[in-house]
């Protein structure tokens, strides 16, 4: 047996100098192990668009409040947005929206003084206790079941919307603004429209 | 069916296509059936001293009383003098560019305060169509 000095004397004695020959270790695995890969995916928090800021007048063009004029609040972290009519004035509590389904107008409120530190995803998240297996829930069947609204949601709601209501009476016409329901009528054409 | 606005030197025009489009300028001379010179004066309505067709232009009824070719120097003395600016401005034709280009930059808060006002004015007029009938 060559020693190992000896041995990279011996490969560089005909020929130019080369780099080392890699060395191997003595004991390896019998099959190939798999090398763990140095990328790994990172999961960057959801872009909103620029018109989309805290204190825009969104227009929600889906879902159960279709045409309404609301306030959005805040951006969650699952890049869905806080947004409240204010209750009161059209119906549209503290929701979550999907920014997709929604035009941003150019009309803003200052939301700044309105505490929205509390409020993410899991505040908004359904709730996962009530599940009742078994024979009960097969025979009811499909019937709908009524919507409870928690005390807590009923106190938050009202607290969000006496810090929303000063600064939207503060701004004249914009209480019948948010009232009133976004519609397309003849001669309008929306690609043309300014928000 | 008699013609009253001309293509001549001094003619006032309003520009309806390229770059310029809604700014009115002079005609200064002519190049040839299809086309003119024209210019602003530059300084005061910005259209440099160009030519353009005259299917890009419309001819108003106004007339600058300048030399065909003048300087721009003259040119924009004859329009101060005229105060052509405010003259043009003052007319009903520019008064509904004017309205039509407001209409277009209202946002969607703008649109609900006229509807707001219309309605509000409508209902003026029929009460007192009400107690005149």
């Amino acid at each position: 047996r060559i020693h190992q000095h000896c041995k990279n004397e011996f490969l560089t004695m005909g020929k130019a100098t080369k780099t080392e020959a890699p060395k191997h270790p003595r004991f390896y695995p019998a099959e190939d192990v798999k090398v763990e890969t140095k990328f790994k995916v990172r999961q960057n928090p959801p872009k909103i668009r620029a018109s989309i800021t805290p204190g825009t007048v969104l227009i929600l063009l889906a879902g159960r409040f279709r045409g309404k004029r609301v306030i959005c609040l805040k951006a969650l972290e699952s890049g869905l947005l806080m947004v409240s009519g204010p209750y009161q004035i059209n119906g549209v509590p503290l929701r979550r929206v999907n920014p997709a389904f929604v035009i941003a107008t150019s009309t803003k409120v200052d939301v700044s003084k309105v505490k929205l530190s509390k409020y993410d995803d899991t505040y908004f998240g359904r709730d996962k206790t009530t599940k009742k297996e078994g024979e009960e829930e097969f025979f009811m069947g499909d019937a709908p079941k009524p919507a409870v609204v928690s005390d807590q949601r009923k106190a938050d709601q009202k607290e969000v919307d006496t810090a929303l209501m000063k600064v939207v009476s503060s701004t004249e016409m914009l209480e019948g603004y948010l009232a009133a329901l976004f519609t397309l009528t003849n001669h309008d054409k929306p690609h043309l429209m300014k928000f | 069916m008699v013609f009253t606005r001309y293509v001549e030197a001094g003619r006032v025009v309003l520009i309806n296509f390229g770059p310029d489009a809604g700014k009115i300028a002079t005609i200064v001379d002519i190049v040839d059936q299809n086309k003119c010179l024209i210019s602003g004066p530059a300084e005061a309505t910005g259209v440099v001293r160009q030519v353009i067709s005259y299917k890009r232009i419309a001819l108003t009824d106004f007339l600058l009383k300048i030399e065909r070719g003048c300087s721009e120097e003259d040119l924009e003395k004859a329009f101060k003098d005229e105060g052509m600016a405010a003259q043009w401005e003052a007319t009903p034709w520019a008064k509904k560019l004017a309205s039509k280009k407001k209409r277009a930059s209202l946002n969607d808060f703008d649109r609900f305060k006229v509807m707001v006002a219309k309605k509000q004015k409508s209902a003026i007029i029929a009460k007192k169509m009400k107690e005149l009938s």
